[in-house]
This record gives C-alpha cells, sequence and structure tokens, in this order.
C-alpha cells in the first residue's frame, strides 16, 4: 500500500517534466535562433535525466519486468499525472516561454522541499536536480524580462501568453489524493502552502517585465487526475509511437 | 583518494569522458568509490547532470578497460552527494583549458559572466579577458559558449555546478 502510494507519486514528479521535456523536444531545430534551440532542448535533456530517475525508482517498486523505458511509455492517457500546464501546445515563443516560467517557478520551490524529504531517493533526486533548475530559473525569468521588456510586439505576444496559460498554472498547487499523502507522511511537500511564495516570485518577475496577471482566471483542474486536454492525445501518438509499433523495442 | 592500487588507479584513469576525451573520469571527479567483493570491482559513478548521455559509455568503457586486464567491473550510479564542479581536479581543470575548453570558477564569477555583467572568463585561444557570452547553454549541458572579442575565437566554458 505504501509503495504503491509512492509509486503514484514518483509519477506526478516524473510526468510533469517528462511532458514538458517533450514539449521541448519538439523546438530541436525549430528554435527562433540558435541560442534558444540549443538552450530549450538543453532544458529538455535536463528534464528528461531527471525523469529517468523518477522512474527508475517507480520500476524498482513495480518490480517485475518495470523498466524505466516501460513505466514512461507503457501507460494510457489517463494514467500520466501531468499537469494541463506543461501539454499546452508551443504556439510561439512566448507562449513556450511564458509555460517554461511558470512551470520552473513551481519546480525550483517542490525541489528545494523535496530535498527534505523523508524519503531518501526523493532527497538525493532533488539535491541533483535543483542544480540543474535553478539554471532554468535563470533562463527563462531572463527571457520573460526580455520578452515583456521588449519592443511593442514582444509585449504583446508575451502578455497575451501569461493570459492564456496561466489559468492552468494553480492546478500545479491543488494536491491530489497521493499529493496529499505525501504531504501528511513527509514525504513531500504541502503545495498549498507553496502557493503564496509561488505567486510572490511570478508577481515580482512579471512585474519587472511590465507584464500582469489578468484580474479574473476561472483556473483549470482535472489533468492530474487523468483528465486530460486534447492536446494530450497527439503528445502521446508521439511519444509512445515506437513502443506502439514495436513493444518492447529497445536501441 | 579511493584507496584502491596503483593499478587500478591507472585502469580508471585511462577512461575519458566520450565528449571531452582529454579528461579522465578520475579527474573529472566521478569515479566516487571502488570496492573488490568477491573478485568484482564493484565501482560507483556519478552524473555530472541529471541527463548526461554520456554515463552510460563511460560505465561500458571502465567494464571494458577492466576486462582487457582480466578484472571484472560493477558499475552502480549513485546520485548523492551531487557532483560539483570543485570536485575537477587541478590536473583536469588543466587539461580542460589546453583542450580549449575554459575550466569552471567559481558560483559569483559563472553568475556574473553568464548574465554578462563581468569579463572574467578567459579566452582559450590568447588569454585575453576581453570575452562575451554568445548562449547560456552550449554543445553539451555542461557547457556554455563564449566568443573572445580580441581574437574573434569562440570557446566552451565549463560552466560551474554547484
Amino acid at each position: 500500500m505504501l509503495q504503491e502510494k509512492l509509486y503514484d507519486y514518483l509519477l506526478h514528479l516524473g510526468d510533469n517534466s517528462m511532458i514538458l521535456g517533450q514539449r521541448l523536444g519538439e523546438l530541436c531545430g525549430h528554435g527562433p535562433e540558435l541560442e534558444t534551440d540549443i538552450a530549450l532542448t538543453n532544458i529538455s535533456l535536463d528534464l528528461f535525466g531527471q525523469v529517468r530517475n523518477y522512474f527508475q525508482a517507480a520500476a524498482q517498486i513495480k518490480g517485475g519486468d518495470a523498466t524505466e523505458d516501460s513505466v514512461a511509455m507503457q501507460r494510457y492517457e489517463h494514467e500520466y499525472k501531468n499537469t494541463y500546464l506543461v501539454e499546452q501546445p508551443n504556439e510561439d515563443f512566448a507562449h513556450v516561454l511564458v509555460r517554461q516560467f511558470f512551470f520552473d517557478v513551481y519546480h525550483q520551490l517542490m525541489l528545494n522541499e523535496l530535498m527534505n524529504s523523508k524519503n531518501e531517493t526523493l532527497v538525493a533526486i532533488a539535491k541533483k536536480s535543483i542544480k540543474e533548475v535553478n539554471y532554468h530559473v535563470d533562463f527563462s525569468s531572463t527571457w520573460v524580462k526580455r520578452l515583456g521588456d521588449g519592443t511593442e510586439e514582444s509585449h504583446e505576444k508575451a502578455q497575451t501568453a501569461v493570459n492564456t496559460l496561466w489559468r492552468y498554472s494553480m492546478e500545479l498547487f491543488k494536491a491530489t489524493e497521493t499529493e496529499s499523502w505525501a504531504a501528511e507522511s513527509g514525504v513531500g511537500p504541502d503545495l498549498n502552502q507553496l502557493k503564496s511564495v509561488y505567486l510572490e516570485r511570478v508577481s515580482s518577475i512579471l512585474k519587472e517585465a511590465t507584464l500582469s496577471l489578468p484580474e479574473e482566471t476561472v483556473f483549470q483542474y482535472g489533468a492530474k487526475t487523468g483528465r486530460h486536454s486534447e492536446n494530450m492525445g497527439y503528445i502521446l501518438a508521439e511519444f509512445q509511437y515506437m513502443q506502439r509499433a514495436y513493444p518492447n523495442m529497445k536501441w | 583518494m579511493l584507496g584502491v592500487s596503483t593499478k587500478i588507479e591507472e585502469l580508471l584513469t585511462s577512461v575519458s569522458d566520450p565528449e571531452i576525451p582529454v579528461l579522465s573520469i578520475m579527474d573529472f571527479g566521478i569515479v566516487r568509490k571502488v570496492e573488490l567483493v568477491d573478485n568484482v570491482y564493484r565501482i560507483d559513478i556519478t552524473p555530472t547532470y541529471s541527463g548526461c548521455p554520456a554515463m552510460d559509455t563511460i560505465g561500458d568503457d571502465i567494464v571494458t578497460a577492466f576486462e582487457k586486464e582480466d578484472l571484472k567491473a560493477k558499475i552502480n550510479l549513485v546520485l548523492a552527494p551531487a557532483w560539483t564542479t570543485d570536485w575537477i581536479t587541478e590536473r583536469g581543470r588543466k587539461a580542460l583549458e589546453d583542450y580549449g575548453i575554459a575550466a569552471p570558477r567559481a558560483a559569483e564569477v559563472d553568475k556574473a559572466a553568464l548574465l554578462g555583467e563581468a569579463n572574467t572568463i578567459k579566452c582559450t585561444n590568447c588569454g585575453s579577458l576581453n570575452t562575451k557570452m554568445v548562449s547560456r547553454f552550449g554543445s553539451t549541458a555542461c557547457k556554455a559558449l563564449f566568443q573572445c572579442n580580441d581574437c574573434h575565437e569562440p570557446f566552451d566554458y565549463f560552466k560551474c555546478l554547484k
């Protein structure tokens, strides 16, 4: 029972990074300029590396034939626990960066807390990942400021992205049953308590970027419990293609 | 450092990072522990970055190097304590510089340089400090791309990771 919960929790942690990593991977060779192309794919690589650590631990719990790959690839759509935010399409560069920024700030807060987890594996993964994610936060915040406080056009595009994506941000902080279990047992943080720091950090960067959060927002919840948006089907169609065409294939 | 015989140390030193061939894994600081259990060398290595694709190759290279000497090695990937650029030895830093990759500096220097606030990263070609960052991310996860304003040569900078 306990192990089952932990398995689920590892999926919560890994799926967000994995689906965002997949979205960023779509940009490989399509970045607006060489620097950002390399940066976004490097961030994707960091995220996938971290996911491997979570899923290796998950596969160990599952036992049998389970591997990091089977955990990552061989699930149905409703079994993925990522949020709506990370499955949003790339649209334009502003959307990519604002999505990244909203996630990075959460990710950094989350890893900071996981470094105090009662679970040693999570502590080790968090201590390793935080160094990489600090760099991601720097990168995406710098770009949000650059776009927001840039030209009239870049400002408008960045503001549009903020308006579109903000509605998906609060799902990160709405605990599922598994996440509540994690908080109660000291394995993970109480998400609700992270919300105020998150809002503070996001608002302060947006202010510097001369951007603002939409005044009234109807927040969207549900992806974490398996009710994904239409986007998810397309992501998985590409992501799982090889495993569906050639089950259990390996490099 | 690891308390192993000269032979084992030499074997491990002969293995290098596939992406930075001049840098031995010993000077890289990624070999954390060596233990001999039932005639098998159990070797703990730690990744530089979580997503570093070189780790599998490095593990295979170690096993192959040991096999050549009729020794058995088993690789174990450990995450804690997390690797830091401080573990790169002096010899390793020099090898990096000679190879054309600027060695990592202290955290504060790194941040200032990456944010474009200070000229502190030395050109590996002409030694000038008049350099600029071209990209915070480079050809591999561990590097940023710089260019010298004097000799105009581009060069890699190994990012400080703490």
